[in-house]
């Protein structure tokens, strides 16, 4: 590891002690953080007794859902828009807003239409993931290289062969970066609509458990969510890095 | 009536070739090239010299095939040219063409792969085009882990590796500094020997088209024309070293004097080059 | 004539959007989803009243004190992290990390620190707003060319001078992009938290209303959300534009 990576882990190993140091003696209140310690052992215990296995595949489960639907539709919906210059250029101002919108406040309008179930939640997540695919897709596409059409016609290949073997890898690290963005919008989107109103779900524990003033029961999940959430993250971000460089993208 | 291959030494030849770009909306057309007539002999090297915009890369697209001329015709080792790239015609483009996500080595073997050769003499000839344009030791990197006159290698490799009997080269070396050119100008001469093909280079430095071809086109400024053909008489066997010879020197003086009021036009300053 | 066919071609998608809505409407029904028009009306009725303007005024607080924190926060952090090399290498992928979690999760805690007080959400809205202006900012900073720094050298440029002619204005457009999204995510952070847990604001209305089923109630307050941050934006986005043009 570099200097700086060790660097990097001494500063979290120093707050997570610290987090620890000052609930064990005392200068934080008990009943409003555990130590870390407690949080894992609690975890632990929670995946052991596999109590929460329910809400924890319901939840996963409907991330991966809303994301997978919000990559492959945005990119078949990035491929039309792209196709058609006119329809990109009106929809080019709703493009610039959504994400400074917060969209999230039209899911209790979801519920009251489809009632309180997986659908809203499934759709909250599509809806905040899928512009960030279509966006991803519309840019990629844009960077495919015109010459790449000429090479294709050089080596006489049809349009199968030229989209999947010219066109789809040129504009891979561009669509990527959709697919990144959309799995941590989908995640944040499904996790709060669960926190907010939800029938089900590790979102709907962790408010529970806080109702009930059951701290290591919501520090473990919160704990199992924040390391879900970083690791996931950091595995799609050191594929974006690695690809990154290979293609000599974001450099000068 | 196409003619009968009567001339077996003519290997490619334009007639009368004019290519206009339709306006799309609402641009005026622009008439770019011709009309054109234009013999590539067989084996032979020939330089195209223009001023930029004078419609050199139209001609290279309509000669291979990538585009259909507005009039005219093309043929290609007898045959006419019609909406296809023929099979023996090998392009590099201006535009850096290197397939950024494919390593070196699967570049130069992507067109073998196509073909569906055989993994062994796939490998026997990717080994050996890319130890002949010296990327032998880059054969895992990717392209943008190199210089741009290495990526424009890769792409002749490319290119080189189905051994193609008509090479076009676009203005290969165009972003390289002048002392680099020279040097890939004498790949470009070994490659030519070794491969017999006809070699037909697009450039815009004089000195590189005056040093490498065995005849030069001059083209005029838009609608590009070929206003003069110039015979260099060099010897097959030759290097950038000519550039010290004073056919060299008269060579280039006859090419710029052809194309200092082309290029003049071509900036604009029309009035200058009606005053000369 | 190019802009004019332009705003028609996106003046027909809202149209063809309002259209879906009411389309919509009339398959689920007025109680799960009320049509545009009704909704209009009820939103003519429902904004001029004290109740709208009192939950407004809640969530204006607290977005307006967890946007200057945001800020205030964000942009220091931003620029030591940019100047201190060690420290934006060490931290960045610790900021990039917080950026993309959850941050509803933390909310108990920031509920168990703070109770159901102003300062809760309004700390939680300045969590959501820091990360994006800090790490624009940093990159802001350290996109600088060195060249310009060569070249205030060169005009013996006193500090001061540096910073106010050439540092400023060179990292004046991404900072500014950094802030327009801060201001986005400090508003959803806000609403977010009036949302899960709260007695006033707008997001506890749209709550409200709708565990009472007053749908025309909640998407009145929607719309009207809807509209005071795509205003924003839009202000936003025309500054940096602007800077862009003039960089
Ligand atoms: N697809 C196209 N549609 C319309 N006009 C075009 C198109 N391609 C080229 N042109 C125009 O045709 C003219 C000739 O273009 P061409 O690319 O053949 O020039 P060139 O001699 O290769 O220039 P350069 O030296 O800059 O490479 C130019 O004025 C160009 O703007
Ligand atoms: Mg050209």
């Amino acid at each position: 590891m570099s200097r700086v990576g060790w660097i990097r882990l001494a500063v979290i190993v120093i707050a997570v002690g610290a987090l620890e140091f000052a609930c064990q003696f005392g200068f934080i209140n008990r009943k409003v953080v555990i130590p870390p310690s407690e949080m894992a052992v609690a975890l632990g215990k929670l995946l052991a007794s596999g109590q929460a296995n329910g809400e924890i595949a319901r939840t996963f489960g409907i991330i991966v859902l809303a994301i997978a639907i919000a990559v492959v539709l945005g990119f078949a919906i990035g491929v039309v828009i792209h196709a058609l210059p006119r329809l990109r250029q009106a929809l080019d101002p709703f493009f610039a807003t959504y994400y400074a919108v917060p969209i999230f406040i039209f899911y209790p309008v979801m519920v009251a239409i489809f009632g309180l179930s997986v659908i809203p939640i499934v759709l909250i997540g599509v809806a905040t993931a899928i512009v960030a695919m279509i966006m991803a897709t519309l840019n990629g596409l844009d960077r495919i290289p015109r010459v790449l059409s000429k090479v294709a016609r050089v080596h006489r290949m049809g349009a199968v062969a030229t989209a999947l073997r010219l066109k789809l890898p040129a504009a891979a690290p561009y669509l990527f970066t959709g697919v990144k963005l959309a799995v941590s919008y989908g995640f944040i989107a499904v996790i709060a609509s669960e926190f907010i109103l939800a029938p089900a779900g590790l979102g709907r524990v962790i408010s529970d458990a806080y109702s009930d003033f059951n701290n290591p029961r919501m520090y473990a999940l919160m704990l199992l969510l924040i390391i879900v959430a970083t690791f996931v993250n950091m595995v799609l971000h050191a594929f974006d890095q690695r690809w990154a460089e290979r293609r000599g993208i974001g450099r000068p | 009536m196409t003619t009968a291959p009567a001339d077996a030494a003519i290997h490619a030849s334009l007639k009368g070739v004019t290519r206009i770009y339709p306006g799309a909306g609402g641009n005026k057309p622009v008439h770019a090239l011709g009309p054109v007539d234009l013999d590539l002999r067989r084996g032979e090297f020939f330089g195209v010299v223009g001023p930029s915009g004078c419609g050199k890369s139209t001609l290279l697209e309509v000669l291979a095939g990538l585009q259909q001329p507005t009039a005219g015709t093309v043929n290609f080792e007898g045959k006419p040219v019609m909406g296809e790239v023929p099979d023996g015609i090998g392009v590099v483009f201006q535009e850096d063409a290197s397939f950024p996500w494919l390593t070196v080595w699967d570049n130069a073997a992507f067109g073998l792969r196509r073909a569906g050769i055989d993994e062994a003499e796939t490998r026997r000839r990717v080994d050996d085009v890319l130890a002949f344009m010296g990327l032998k030791d880059f054969a895992r990197a990717y392209p943008a882990q190199l210089s741009g006159g290495m990526r424009q290698r890769v792409c002749i490799a490319r290119t080189l590796v189905l051994q193609p009997r008509l090479i076009l080269l676009d203005e290969p070396f165009g972003a390289l500094d002048a002392q680099t050119r020279l040097l890939m100008g004498d790949e470009v001469l070994r490659l030519w020997r070794r491969t017999g093909a006809t070699v037909l280079l697009i450039t815009h430095a004089l000195d590189e088209a005056a040093m490498l071809s065995d005849r030069i086109g001059a083209m005029s400024a838009r609608p590009g024309r070929f206003m003069d053909i110039v015979e260099t008489h060099w010897p097959r066997e030759r290097d950038s070293t000519i550039v010290g010879e004073v056919a060299f020197g008269e060579i280039t003086g006859r090419l710029w004097e052809n194309l200092r009021g082309e290029s003049l036009k071509s900036l604009g300053y029309a009035g200058m080059a009606a005053a000369e | 004539m190019i802009a004019t066919r332009r705003a028609a071609d996106t003046l027909v998608i809202l149209i063809v959007l309002v259209l879906a809505w009411q389309v919509l409407h009339q398959i689920v029904g007025a109680t799960a989803l009320p049509g545009p028009l009704p909704t209009l009306s009820y939103l003519a009725k429902f904004v001029p009243t004290a109740r709208f303007w009192e939950n407004a005024e809640a969530t204006l607080v607290a977005f307006f004190y967890a946007l200057v924190l945001s800020y205030a926060i964000g942009l220091s952090l931003g620029v030591w992290m940019g100047i201190h090399r060690l420290s934006g290498a060490v931290g960045e992928p610790i900021l990039i990390s917080i950026y993309t979690l959850p941050k509803i999760t933390l909310y108990p805690v920031v509920l168990l620190i703070f109770g159901l007080s102003l300062s809760g959400r309004v700390t939680f809205g300045a969590m959501h707003g820091i990360l994006p202006v800090a790490i624009l900012t940093m990159n802001a900073i350290r996109n600088i060319p060195p060249v310009y720094l060569k070249a205030a050298r060169t005009l013996h440029l006193s500090r001061r001078q540096t910073i106010v002619t050439v540092l400023l204005p060179a990292t004046l457009p991404e900072v500014v992009a950094g802030l327009r999204i801060g201001f986005t995510l400090t508003l959803l952070g806000v609403l977010l938290a009036e949302m899960f847990a709260a007695k006033s604001g707008l997001g506890f209305l749209i709550i409200n209303a709708m565990s009472l089923l007053q749908t025309e109630e909640m998407i009145t307050v929607a719309v009207m959300l809807f509209l005071f941050a795509a205003v924003a934006n839009a202000l936003l986005l025309w500054m940096e534009h602007k800077l862009h043009r003039r960089a």
